[in-house]
């Protein structure tokens, strides 16, 4: 084990109640590195936080910590302090109390050595002393710029300096790793933009590694050396800013990180793709051809050329543009298709009803593989044209007896998705919409945890309750032959 | 004088034209009541307690004084009152404190309270049956025992209400600064809690010392309360007397009220009644 990896995660799950939050999660942190975990709320990244703290123990898996094993370690055993989301100052305690408390339970080997009976030798330790303590605490509180504040009550605080306290606390007892939960969530926006430069800064002078969690993208991409974009407790993607928004490794990724166009499209052979019912020029390879897959654009990607332009892809019809400070967002209608939209960052005013070329550089084009085709579902027939599908009883059109194993296809285009959960044969909620041009991608999660891709024409809120059906002749069965 | 009376008639039929149902009309009759029953009541108190024989006097006081046994009774009752307070919160803490933990807590705190809907008469009466049956001699031992039982329930519920209001995150928090669960507790949790284990200390201290009914069924005929005495004054016609015992335990009542809403503005009794 070298030193230089001060965080190690191999395998770790949690669940609750047998749902789970985290699954699988591995992971390295090098000393002194600021890694972010990003990702929507329930995505699992404060339990991966809690876990590493020692606030919850994994289901499985193991988390070392300066090379040591620790899963199972309390909190007071490990080198790590946590800031967190509210703060949590002790109200009985004042400024100087609250920073201290640390450092009055600590013990520190003081030069003189011990040796019992078996001749093992240990260093004998020792409490800090009071002036040592107050000289610690005078460090800490000038680092966060609140000399003044020690006899204050932290009540009478503001968020802004009750976080820098929250911060002094933790720094003061002289962490491996700093965590930090959500700490700028309930600072207004000045005032985190702010912080987020002392952080850094701090960050910068101590070198001790930091681990913070956002849901905050701008946050992430600012603050990070690395950042781990999580959802549903599973890592999407580990690398550097520049590298997370230039090559996000999937469709969510590409559409929590930044702005971007996500459409279907065909792999037609290598170094072409064709999506928006045209074919491009590409630098990827090794796709399987005719093979379905994601294309995404970066908004800021596409250039606005005039539409007698020789190099013009795609022709389009400007359906809006608005002035954002330092560039106009565009929305263009691609000439040709199905209506398909196209999101545009440039310098170029336009107005609606403008018809323009638009170009694409080859690298541009992000090309990834679709998380999933088709539903499929491994259950059994309930009866003669019913098929039990997530709980719920579907009519079908097969003749197979009950209680036959099968597996059951449905295409995303044939989930039909109900506003009223009772309309549906069965219930589910919405847990992710991805906009493709011109039809919206959602992911319904059923209660029993099953996750239906449905491709719609309404964009559906996340969070929703809503009923799914599937016409009887879009189920596709085919029997599953017995394995034993 | 004619035209005065037709005045004051005319006066008092445009105050009743006048009259109108407004909100605070509805407190009328409870100002009443109360007026009625609990201020009234308490300025004869007042008054009874400076007359002695029609005439106004300190009498009383210095009949109370020099009368050792009332004293007596009050220092022993104080006693008591420590001693089931003591152990009320000996009990109810550690059982406020697993409840606070558990998700079930709350129905298991019903479970404690639930005997209160029982009246407490029927309760006291069953607990000296069963020591009779048992064949324990009624006495101090049996007295704090039914004080404690009957009281315990108002020492858990502000203690709980406390206690499972603390944010989980400040225990976290020290066991992240190293604390170890018992220094936790020491120095986060019962600090915290402070404002349930005062409010809880009032709600049993002062109804155990003028509690009459618990020690004439489980007392025996040793131990006496100062509620005890402040009956057998008022059964003995000593009205006066009485009435400054009374004084006595109001006196208490407040300042004990005093220091309850100056170390925690209320906040445990307010969500307990």
């Amino acid at each position: 084990m070298t030193t230089d990896k001060i965080i190690e995660l191999k395998n770790v799950s949690k669940s609750y109640d047998e749902k789970p939050v985290v699954s699988s999660v591995s992971l390295t942190i090098k000393k002194g590195e600021f890694v972010t975990f990003l990702g929507p709320s329930g995505c699992g990244k404060t339990t991966t936080l809690r876990m590493i703290a020692g606030f919850e123990k994994p289901t499985s898996g193991t988390i070392y910590i300066s090379g040591k094993d620790m899963t199972t370690s309390p909190p007071y055993d490990r080198n790590v302090n946590t800031v967190f989301q509210n703060y949590a100052l002790f109200p009985h305690l004042n400024v100087y109390n609250n920073i201290a408390f640390g450092l009055k339970l600590k013990s520190i080997p003081d030069g003189t050595f011990f040796v019992d009976k078996n001749g093992n030798k240990f260093e004998n330790l020792r409490k800090l002393t009071k002036d040592e303590i107050a000289a610690k605490v005078k460090t800490a509180l000038k680092m966060v710029d609140l000399e003044e504040y020690e006899k204050r009550n932290v009540s009478s605080l503001s968020g802004g300096q009750k976080q820098r306290v929250a911060i002094a606390r933790s720094l003061v007892n002289e962490p491996d790793v700093l965590l930090l939960d959500e700490p700028l969530g309930a600072l207004d926006l000045k005032m985190r933009k702010d912080m987020q430069i002392e952080l850094m800064n701090m960050h910068k002078k101590l070198g001790i590694t930091f681990l913070y969690v956002t849901h905050d993208q701008e946050e992430a991409l600012t603050m990070s050396d690395t950042i781990v974009v999580m959802k549903d407790g599973i890592i999407q993607q580990i690398g550097t800013p520049q590298k997370v928004y230039d090559e996000p490794a999937n469709a969510f990724v590409a559409d929590f990180i930044g702005e971007s166009n996500i459409f279907s499209g065909i792999m037609v052979t290598d170094f072409n793709v064709k999506f928006c019912d045209h074919s491009f020029e590409c630098v990827d390879k090794g796709f399987k051809y005719n093979e379905p897959i994601d294309v995404i654009v970066r908004p800021e990607d596409v250039s606005i050329l005039s539409s007698d332009d020789a190099r013009a892809a795609l022709l389009a019809t400007i359906s809006s543009c608005v002035f954002k400070g330092d560039h106009f967002q565009i929305t263009a209608i691609i000439a040709g298709g199905e209506d398909y939209e196209m999101l545009i960052h440039d310098n170029v005013n336009c107005r609606p009803g403008d018809k323009v070329g638009l170009y694409i550089k080859p690298s541009d084009l992000h090309i990834m593989h679709k998380a999933r085709i088709i539903n499929e579902i491994v259950t059994e027939m309930w009866d003669t044209n019913t098929v039990e599908i997530c709980g719920g009883k579907f009519p079908c059109q097969c003749d197979l007896p009950s209680g036959t194993k099968v597996k059951v296809s449905v295409d995303f285009d044939d989930v039909i998705i109900y506003d009223d959960e009772n309309d549906g044969i069965i219930g589910g909620e919405i847990v992710n919409t991805i906009y493709k041009g011109n039809y919206y991608q959602c992911v319904v999660r059923t209660d029993t945890y099953y996750d239906f891709f449905a491709d719609t024409e309404d964009e559906w809120l996340k969070g929703d309750r809503v009923g799914i059906s599937v016409a009887p002749d879009k189920i596709l069965i085919t029997k599953l032959e017995e394995t034993i | 004088m004619k035209t005065y009376i037709t005045n004051i008639g005319s006066k008092l039929v445009t105050k009743i034209k006048g009259f109108r149902i407004t909100r605070s009309v509805f407190a009328y009759p409870y100002v009443l009541f109360m007026s009625l029953f609990v201020v009234a009541p308490l300025v004869i108190l007042l008054a009874n307690a400076f007359i002695s024989n029609g005439q106004f006097t300190f009498s009383n006081f210095s009949d109370l004084v020099r009368d050792g046994a009332s004293l007596k009774t009050l220092s022993f009752s104080i006693l008591v009152g420590i001693i089931t307070t003591s152990l009320c919160l000996l009990i109810g803490y550690p059982v406020a404190f697993i409840l606070s933990k558990w998700s079930s807590g709350r129905l298991i705190v019903l479970l404690f309270i639930l005997p209160m809907w029982v009246n407490f008469l029927i309760r006291t009466l069953s607990t000296r049956y069963m020591f009779e049956a048992l064949g324990i001699e009624l006495g101090i031992g049996t007295l704090i025992f039914g004080l404690v039982y009957n009281y315990i329930p108002f020492m858990i519920l502000p203690l709980h209400t406390t206690l499972s209001n603390i944010d989980k995150s400040y225990s976290e928090a020290a066991s992240d600064l190293g604390a170890h669960s018992i220094t936790t507790f020491l120095k986060i949790t019962l600090p915290l809690s402070m404002p349930g284990i005062l409010s809880g200390i009032t709600m049993v201290f002062i109804p155990t010392i003028s509690t009459f009914a618990i020690t004439q069924f489980l007392g025996g005929t040793s131990a006496h309360l100062f509620g005890d005495s402040i009956n057998t004054k008022f059964e003995h016609q000593l009205y006066g007397v009485g009435s400054v015992m009374s004084l006595i335990m109001l006196a208490l009542v407040l300042v004990s009220n005093y220091f309850m809403r100056k170390t925690n503005r209320g906040e445990a009794a307010r969500n307990l009644w």
